[in-house]
């Protein structure tokens, strides 16, 4: 595995979601993949940890209380100056329609949990944040 | 499982499959016949042995094989292989062909499917360069039982999550509750064989491009050689050889050799030669 990034800037990560157990799952297999992990519990946190630094990619959960990670993607879309990071959904929203209507609200790819290693370890290839060396 | 046992498998494995099993891969043998035998309703592996010495059960000897054949596969698996084919492989291909505007692809060990369906994909994305082209994807496999997942077409969400965008999850695939169907489309443009590598395959005919990846890993020097030697008997002239970036043709063969610039693919020795070269021996 090589991160997109050199070791002095490491590609950075927030992880948003309600569950401390999906939350703690998802940061082994990032850090793993050499990228610094950041943690959120609700979208209300996760606005204020990117006006605090804007990390590179979020892994974002939908259903969660306060603000959830649709109204999180919205607001962020229209707030963001400069930097785009880049959004996975990673939801048990499954259905064609709530794919679609992410897509379509700026997420850059989607996750129907459960999911493993190697599909987070995919998507994050996909948008270009992580790369799997050729097996 | 008795050494002698484990020689039985091995040799039967050899002679059914090509697959060359070393013998610290006997752990591999028991977790993956153990389901068999309870399959079969047979206690141990040795009266799974026993099934295939007496030879009466093809449906055992069937499944022992597949059991024992990887078919680990996922959409635009490994990514680069289909990036050439999209950058490199296509455009060359639909140069040099536009006289009889024919393409014929070969996915020679097509497990359940995502190999030959992400390279209709890719045809299918460039349909408008394609017009009027007669294309051809044939995908075989040893295996019947993969054979018919990949005719169906279904894949779980794991399945669709692990190399295919999101975007293209949408476009080419319907929800039908856990599952998601390939478009008939794409499901339209692929011709499912059962092929053993280790037989003729000289009736499929002449192909543009061949994609033989993550398969002659399993089987001894002898035995790539000779696949080897008759997958350049079927690539057309100027075609396009791809293996997996495990896999090579040196010390295999001499009729086929590297491309000067991308790994993992191959063409015929005289065509892949920089022309430099070529001029140079002649001269």
């Amino acid at each position: 595995m090589t991160p997109a990034t050199d070791a002095t800037h490491p590609t950075t990560c927030l992880v948003v979601d309600d569950s401390a157990v999906i939350r703690k799952v998802a940061r082994r297999i990032i850090e793993g993949l050499g990228l610094a992990v950041a943690e959120a519990e609700d979208g209300e946190q996760a606005l204020r940890a990117c006006d605090a630094a804007m990390p590179d990619v979020i892994l974002l959960d939908w259903n969660m209380p306060n603000v959830d990670g649709y109204a999180f993607l919205q607001a962020l879309r229209q707030s963001e100056a400069g930097r785009r990071p880049k959004v996975l959904f990673c939801t048990t929203e499954n259905d064609v329609g709530a794919i679609a209507r992410a897509l379509r609200a700026g997420a850059d790819e989607y996750i129907m949990k459960p999911f493993d290693r190697d599909i987070l370890t995919a998507k994050l290839e996909q948008v270009g944040l992580a790369r799997v060396d050729a097996a | 499982m008795t050494d002698l046992d484990f020689e039985y498998l091995r040799g039967y494995l050899k002679q059914r499959s090509g697959l060359a099993l070393t013998p610290e891969k006997r752990y591999l043998v028991e977790s993956r016949l153990t389901p068999v035998c309870r399959r079969f309703g047979l206690p141990a592996l040795r009266d799974l042995v026993g099934a295939l010495r007496l030879a009466r059960d093809g449906a055992i000897e069937r499944a022992v094989v597949e059991a024992m054949t990887t078919n680990e596969t996922f959409f635009f698996r490994d990514r680069v292989p289909f990036d050439l084919f999209r950058d490199v492989i296509l455009p060359e291909a639909l140069a040099r062909n536009a006289g009889r505007r024919r393409l014929r692809v070969w996915s020679a060990a097509s497990s359940t499917g995502q190999e030959p369906y992400s390279l209709a994909m890719l045809l299918q994305e460039a349909a408008p360069r394609l017009a009027g082209w007669q294309v051809e994807i044939v995908a075989t496999d040893l295996s019947t039982e993969v054979i018919e997942k990949a005719r169906l077409g279904l894949y779980s969400h794991f399945e669709v999550q692990r190399g295919l965008p999101v975007q293209w999850l949408l476009k080419y695939f319907t929800q039908s509750g856990e599952q998601w169907t390939i478009a008939p489309s794409l499901r339209a443009m692929v011709d499912f064989r059962q092929i053993n590598l280790l037989h003729g395959f000289e009736t499929l005919g002449s192909f543009d491009v061949i994609y033989c990846r993550n398969v002659l890993i399993y089987f001894d020097a002898p035995t790539k050689s000779d696949i080897l030697a008759r997958l350049a008997g079927s690539l057309a002239p100027e075609g396009a050889l791809l293996l997996g970036a495990a896999e090579t043709v040196i010390g295999l063969t001499d009729r086929l050799s590297p491309h000067p610039k991308h790994r993992g693919l191959y063409g015929h020795a005289e065509v892949a030669r920089p022309a430099a070269v070529r001029a140079a021996a002649a001269g």
